[in-house]
């Protein structure tokens, strides 16, 4: 049944960078599925920008093995959607292509730094997108727009063809208006790929159980404390008591190194960043370097003129951080601090199985409300990307008709059973 | 004043595709930029996956140099902007490379033996390559056909005394990485050098990217003379890093165009750490290069020098054992004081010469057929032969069409008795006790002979029969 799907959005929102309007697909288990794909996921044929000037008009001669994957099951590319420049943000507001609005709210932010495929999906414009995650950019918009998103395990999906700004933390990850879309989408995604070194052969083909019965969830006390919104700290508690109507067990739990982690992913980010962005010199795709001009004059103008200021702003503190004499004071320190992140978390599941909290600290805020180098949203979701553990953020009701994300995360590799413990939830409270 | 150097040598690897994808590493004859793909191009998004086989040639010279292989070595990004650096960063090795502390044997400049300690070896790749286009409007093109080859780099401790011993390390390296399989020493630029060299209490100089052996030895003649030189005139060497201007024969500082570098180096995150060590005992070595010296002379009774230069090039050594058969003294003495002597001033391989062809000289020689300056007269028609691509005659077929069979029995007579008869006054001189007028007879014979009598034994005969007064 393969064909070309008819795409006119009626995008109000600014969710997407690149439209394509007639999008083949093919049979398969996505068969005519339109998928949005965050800006920062090479398309070959399709430009990708990571919504920075740096890569306008840059067309991927390949396409990334997640997109492969889509393809090869049937779904139709449909677009590119809008996010923070590289993903660096938490608002969508960095774009070098305008804000993305939220479609809940249009005068606030829709989260980010997927904002774009949050939107597109919390729109109706697509039945699922894919994102990427580095601190929370897949749950942080999911939490803000009223749908579901998942960071996966790190390792579990290919980062061939990602562009992105900080390797270590960052999946590609499947965002949905339910979990089993999620599900769904990530079963297509996980299938293996050598070229990813640090991806691990373990394909995810599960169907989502809504049985949470014998479950352990540990409650930390760190995502209910300072600095998150009492409204949302109640509204997640809420929906935490009804997986333990369904038979699920809670337990307090404590990660007191969760509070070096907005700082540690700072600091790692912008290491990684001021390396992964240094490719971009204008010699060989993206706006042309003046050839003129000596080579070093003539980079410099190139990224000054199309780097956005956050980019730039990150690329200089990467620097510092993993400079002689400043390395061994934030870089290794972060390093350290990651580390000591991912035993906790370790030590903590051996008492639960997954770990639950809110999303964010706060629901959708208006454009300038919040700025913060260590973005606020992230308080909560870059434990998850230091562990390297799965993460899901499925909606949980709502302050002042503002959407709030419940937070489930699992062990490596228990992808599995975070689906499971947001499907339960989900299908309980929709039926 | 001591001379003190250390090496650090990068070769590139002889894997049939990149250090980290799939692109053939065979393009010496393409046109640039055929070899490429996402990852070597350094494309956004592309990510680097590590060649096994690289791996595998690194913990081969490893295991040679006896060195201690790290149980988890790391990949590093070595960052700085360069035109011909894709990412912007070279993958690399730092802190944790792949293999540290061993050993290469070489003699020293009164021909004894001495060890030299190698540092580490690492792996990394390649960048592309400018190509600087002169000429009214100057610039440069890329190519990046380069770009992802794997190179080992090799360092060593400052265990060097002379750009002599510098060279005759290199030449001994090389032939290890031979006798290994891993380097191809004919690929250009498959070899390139960083030395660093200072005299005893001063400061070291570095010089950069030296590609050739002989470039190396004289680069740091010129370095030890300029150096001496600054030092008489009561001035300091500055620590500093010089190029080699192959063309001119001399270095010239780089002080501004090479600011002191932070590379700032950090683990890649797209490459996990490698754990390797355990692969070191699964690996087979050949014979190298010392092990075999010491078996030609137990088993061919070829003297040490033959012995090293023999087995100093794997494809001599190869060729010399096919050919040895029964009188491999005599054969150790032809391929190395003769053969390679004719290639040489040839620039010739010794892949080009047929085995079987010298076999034949070499049982002509032994059964007195001709004589040694007959011998050589046939190996140089034999080489001109292969060298200007004309089919290669077998050597007894030179010997009838040129007419080099050994003089003997009448002919020897007859030639001996006709320059006798016309030159009276030499004979007469020899009579009356001038040594040196039997030389000038036998040489007006070897010139009758063309080579084709034994010097020695025309000695006799003339003496004899001057002596006799046949005459």
């Amino acid at each position: 049944m393969a064909g070309i799907l008819d795409f006119s959005p009626d995008d109000r929102c600014n969710a997407f960078i690149t439209a394509c309007t007639g999008a083949a697909f093919g049979d398969g288990a996505l068969a005519g599925i339109a998928v949005a794909i965050n800006d920062n996921i090479s398309t070959a044929g399709i430009q990708t920008t990571c919504a920075s000037r740096i890569l306008e008009g840059y067309i991927p001669p390949y396409d990334a093995h997640a997109v492969e994957l889509l393809k090869q099951e049937g779904a139709a590319i449909v677009g590119k959607t809008n996010m923070d420049e590289f993903g660096m943000g938490s608002t969508t507001g960095t774009s070098a292509f305008g804000p993305t609005r939220n479609p809940i709210d249009p005068e606030r932010v829709p989260g980010g730094s997927s904002g774009g495929s949050a939107a597109a999906v919390a729109a109706g414009l697509v039945p699922m997108a894919l994102g990427t995650d580095a601190d929370g950019s897949i749950r942080c918009p999911a939490a803000f727009c009223g749908i579901v998103g998942l960071k996966p395990t790190y390792g579990r999906v290919s980062r061939y063809g990602l562009i992105a700004h900080a390797g270590s933390l960052e999946q590609i990850g499947p965002m949905a208006r339910t979990v089993e879309d999620v599900s769904r989408l990530i079963s297509v995604i996980t299938r293996y790929d050598p070229r990813d070194s640090m991806m691990l052969d373990q394909p995810y083909s599960h169907r989502p159980s809504a049985d949470v019965s014998d479950l352990k969830i540990g409650i930390p006390t760190e995502y209910f404390g300072e600095g998150v919104d009492m409204r949302i700290a109640t509204t997640v508690r809420d929906a935490i008591d009804v997986l333990e109507g369904l038979g699920a067990e809670t337990t307090p739990v404590s990660i007191p190194s969760v509070r070096y982690a907005p700082a540690a992913c700072c600091v790692i980010c912008a290491s990684e960043v001021s390396s992964n962005l240094a490719r971009f010199d204008g010699v060989r795709y993206g706006p042309a370097v003046d050839t003129r001009k000596p080579w070093h004059e003539a980079y410099r103008e190139v990224r000054q003129a199309n780097l956005g200021p956050e980019a730039r702003l990150r690329i200089m503190l990467g620097t510092l951080t993993l400079s002689a004499g400043y390395a061994g004071k934030y870089y290794a320190k972060a390093l350290a601090a990651r580390q000591r992140i991912t035993r906790d978390f370790e030590r903590v599941f051996c008492d639960v199985d997954v770990i639950a909290g809110p999303t964010t600290p706060t629901v959708a805020f208006r454009p300038g409300e919040k700025v913060s180098p260590l973005s606020i949203a992230g308080t909560l979701t870059a434990p998850a990307n230091l562990a390297g553990i799965p993460a899901i953020s499925v909606p949980c009701g709502d302050v002042d008709g503002l959407p709030v994300g419940l937070q489930v995360m699992g062990r490596r590799f228990e992808d599995e059973r975070v689906i499971d413990v947001a499907y339960a939830y989900e299908q309980e409270v929709r039926s | 004043m001591k001379t003190i150097i250390g090496l650090e040598v990068h070769v590139q690897l002889a894997t049939a595709t990149k250090l980290f994808c799939g692109c053939s590493t065979d393009y010496q004859d393409d046109n640039p930029n055929t070899h490429c793909c996402p990852t070597c191009l350094g494309l956004p998004g592309a990510l680097p996956c590590l060649n096994k086989r690289a791996v595998e040639y690194g913990l081969r010279v490893a295991k040679a140099l006896d060195m201690k292989v790290l149980e988890e070595s790391e990949f590093a990004r070595k960052n700085y902007f360069y035109p011909d650096l894709v990412k912007a960063y070279q993958i690399t090795q730092d802190d944790r490379p792949l293999a540290v502390e061993g050993t290469i044997e070489i003699e020293d400049d009164q021909g004894h033996e001495k060890i030299v300690r190698i540092t580490r070896v690492h792996l990394e790749e390649d960048p592309g390559r400018l190509v600087h286009v002169a000429g009214a409007s100057k610039y440069s093109l890329v190519d990046y056909n380069r770009s992802g080859i794997p190179l080992l780099e090799i360092v060593t401790e400052p265990d060097m005394r002379s750009p002599q011993e510098a060279r005759r390390f290199l030449n001994k390296l090389r032939t290890i990485l031979e006798y290994l399989e891993v380097f191809d020493g004919d690929r250009e630029g498959g070899l390139r050098v960083d030395a660093n060299i200072s005299l005893e209490g001063s400061e070291r100089v570095e010089v950069k990217n030296i590609s050739s052996y002989k470039g190396v030895e004289k680069a740091l003649t010129f370095e030890v003379t300029r150096q001496r030189n600054l030092l008489r005139r009561g001035l300091a060497v500055a620590r500093e890093t010089r190029h080699f201007m192959e063309g001119r024969g001399i270095t010239t500082s780089s002080r501004g165009k090479e600011e002191a570098h932070d590379y700032r180096y950090f683990p890649d995150p797209d490459l996990g750490p490698l754990r390797v060590a355990g692969w070191v005992a699964g690996i087979d070595l050949p014979e190298l290069p010392t092990a075999r010296r010491d078996r030609f002379m137990e088993q061919y009774g070829v003297s040490l020098n033959h012995a090293r230069t023999l087995t100093g090039d794997l494809r001599l050594a190869d060729f010399y054992e096919e050919i040895a058969g029964t009188d491999p003294v005599l054969a150790a003495t032809w391929v190395a004081d003769i053969l390679l002597g004719e290639l040489n001033y040839r620039t010739m391989g010794i892949a080009a010469v047929p085995p079987g062809h010298i076999t034949e000289l070499l049982d002509l020689l032994r059964a007195g057929t001709i004589t040694d300056r007959a011998g050589v007269q046939v190996l140089r028609e034999m080489l001109d032969a292969c060298a200007e691509d004309r089919p290669c005659e077998r050597p007894a077929a030179i010997i009838e069409r040129e007419g080099l069979s050994r003089a003997s029995g009448d002919e020897f007579t007859s030639l001996v008795r006709a320059v006798v008869a016309a030159n009276p006054q030499a004979v007469e001189d020899y009579r009356n006790g001038k040594e040196g007028a039997l030389n000038f007879l036998v040489g007006q014979v070897m010139k009758e002979t063309r080579g084709r009598a034994d010097p020695r034994e025309l000695r006799r005969i003339v003496s004899e029969s001057i002596k006799m007064g046949e005459v």
